[in-house]
């Protein structure tokens, strides 16, 4: 499903990334550890096309991204990556479903409230659909994050330090969560984090 | 979607927002309602003066003159004889006199005494009853029927003077015979009667000063006379032959109109001037508002675009909330100029019997329409291009 090799990128020519080769099938999780200066984000970010790499290739379904153009790159992104961010942001002023049915509405499909009902449900944050984003607890709105991340069922799901920020318990559920609902839609998982905790969980685990 | 976005951004900072609204809410009424007040100030006075190419009355202000003897707001200059007057409608060149005596009133509402000429000057109908022909009988404006609540065949005592306080003259009562109908002009305000049925009354009055009262001799007084001229050379000659070798004032009414406006538009235009100076102010709010926003909203911004939306996109949905507000700003603007000229015109005519009530949208609204909608886009676009300098990867990886 994803596959990547030899990834090298540069911010401004004097350090350079270079990053192992690797893939991630239909279903499977993949867990990138590393400390922090390693270039995780950044990987991430080649793998969500908001970089481009110096050199080497990214394939989701066979089919090469490393060379597309911004636009190409944003409907790609739109469609085809689910993406879970460090920090969980929203568009404040919007409520929770409001901010879940932007995720259709930016790429350009159909918004599906009963698909926002039916991942807040999987996800447990049925009740929380009024709310604005800002009222939930770091837990909830990690939730949230992955259900938004799921909205336009994407082929990969990227997350990137999922659960730095959350207390173990929070921490345990939300991998659970995350595991659980890449693989009903059979989604590739990329999980990039420095959180030892997550060692445990994983059979394919790279150490950048 | 985009539209609820901006709108619920526009509620999320209520504050802000208001103020945006409430500047640009009182630039658009203040310039609003002196378009309106000015257009309708103009249009009364130049209705009321066609056709009238010169009033004589005693020497003092022009402007005075015009004032009293036209629109009826002013006091009069004083009283002149009525033959002094007769002896200019002497000349050739005078068309038609009408002779005004002023100096009474009922409950605010002045009493003319004049002739027939009047009401074919002002072209007036009889809505109901018919002209005054004998002594101490009047007509009745269609305002002053309404608001002073006489109906044909009523009676009523005036007062001395043009104020309501006057004192009265009791002896003697009018008796309403007819009452014109709406003519849009001063004459909507008045109660007219004969020169003779105003002489008798003050005759009366003075009936008491015994060595006055049998002399038959005494000249007759009027306030003011309005002249129309046969040819343009009567404008030419005579108000200066006038003012220089009679004991009377000749005054034009377009030239004391123009001077009048001349004045008022100085006020207009440093007031217009004022209201475009706090609609830019909105505008300056709104840029504050959205720029101070963006910062804020920076990582959102990013997100968006990471979540596939395009820069225009984001683009116009900021637009937009320029353009939300300056919307509602022009409509409550709007709102509020109306409720404006509402309460003016009630004060205006209560006070000068001087109606400006006029609701419908003017021409110049339009432009006013245009004017808010470019200074909410101009305000919104400057600080929104910075959506096309965002770097998504960098702003997402630092904030």
């Amino acid at each position: 499903m994803l596959a990547c090799t030899e990834l090298s990128f540069s911010y401004d020519n004097k350090k350079t990334f270079n990053f192992p080769s690797f893939s991630c099938e239909k279903g499977e999780t993949l867990l990138i550890l590393g400390n922090s200066g390693v270039g995780k984000t950044t990987l991430l970010h080649l793998l969500a096309l908001l970089l481009t790499p110096n050199s080497g290739s990214i394939k989701i379904k066979g089919k090469e991204l490393a060379m597309l153009t911004a636009k190409e790159a944003s409907q790609m992104r739109a469609n085809h990556l689910g993406i879970v961010y460090q920090k969980p942001h929203f568009v404040s002023s919007l409520n929770v479903i409001d901010n879940l049915l932007l995720a259709n509405y930016l790429a350009d499909q159909k918004e599906s409230k009963t698909q926002a009902q039916k991942l807040a449900q999987n996800l447990g944050i049925s009740e929380l659909l009024d709310k604005k984003t800002s009222l939930l607890s770091g837990g909830e709105q990690q939730r949230v994050s992955i259900a938004r991340a799921l909205m336009n069922n994407p082929d990969v799901i990227l997350a990137d330090e999922p659960t730095s920020n959350l207390d173990d318990e929070n921490c345990e559920k939300v991998i659970q969560l995350l595991e659980n609902q890449s693989k009903n839609i059979g989604a590739a998982l990329v999980i990039v984090t420095h959180d030892q905790r997550l060692k445990d969980n994983f059979k394919n685990i790279i150490t950048l | 979607m985009l539209f609820k976005i901006s709108w619920k951004n526009i509620l999320n900072k209520k504050l802000n927002s208001f103020l945006c609204i409430l500047l640009m809410t009182l630039g658009i009424a203040m310039i609003s309602l002196l378009m309106l007040l000015g257009k309708q100030l103009q249009d009364k006075f130049a209705k009321n003066i066609s056709g009238i190419d010169l009033v004589v009355g005693a020497k003092g202000s022009p402007l005075q003159l015009i004032l009293s003897s036209i629109y009826q707001i002013d006091n009069p200059t004083g009283n002149v004889f009525l033959d002094d007057v007769v002896a200019i409608a002497q000349n050739p060149l005078v068309k038609e006199m009408i002779p005004l005596s002023i100096g009474d009133n009922y409950q605010g509402f002045r009493i003319v005494g004049t002739n027939k000429k009047y009401f074919e000057h002002f072209k007036t109908q009889i809505a109901s009853g018919k002209m005054f022909k004998g002594n101490l009988e009047v007509v009745l404006g269609a305002s002053t029927a309404k608001n002073a609540n006489l109906k044909v065949g009523d009676t009523f005592a005036s007062s001395h003077g043009l104020d309501s306080e006057g004192e009265k003259h009791e002896e003697i009562n009018y008796k309403v015979v007819g009452i014109l109908d709406y003519n849009n002009s001063v004459v909507d305000n008045l109660i007219l009667t004969s020169l003779n049925s105003v002489w008798n009354i003050h005759e009366h009055k003075d009936e008491n000063h015994e060595d006055e009262a049998g002399d038959s001799t005494v000249k007759r007084e009027i306030t003011s006379a309005i002249i129309k001229f046969r040819s343009p050379m009567g404008m030419m000659t005579m108000p200066r032959n006038i003012n220089q070798n009679s004991k009377l004032q000749a005054a034009v009414p377009a030239i004391e109109v123009n001077r009048l406006f001349e004045l008022l538009g100085i006020g207009i235009e440093g007031l217009q001037f004022l209201a475009a100076v706090i609609m830019l102010i909105s505008g300056i709010s709104v840029f504050v508002s959205l720029y101070n926003s963006l910062k804020e909203r920076k990582y959102e911004m990013a997100l968006m675009l990471s979540m596939g939306a395009s820069r225009t996109r984001l683009f116009l949905m900021l637009l937009l909330e320029g353009i939300i507000l300056s919307l509602l700003g022009f409509i409550s603007g709007i709102a509020l100029s109306r409720i404006g000229i509402y309460l003016i015109s009630n004060a205006l005519s209560k006070k000068f019997h001087f109606d400006v009530s006029q609701f419908n949208l003017q021409t110049g609204e339009l432009y006013l329409f245009v004017g808010a909608l470019l200074v909410g886009i101009l305000a919104a676009a400057l600080p929104s291009i910075g959506i096309y300098r965002i770097n998504i990867s960098k702003t997402l990886a630092t904030e």
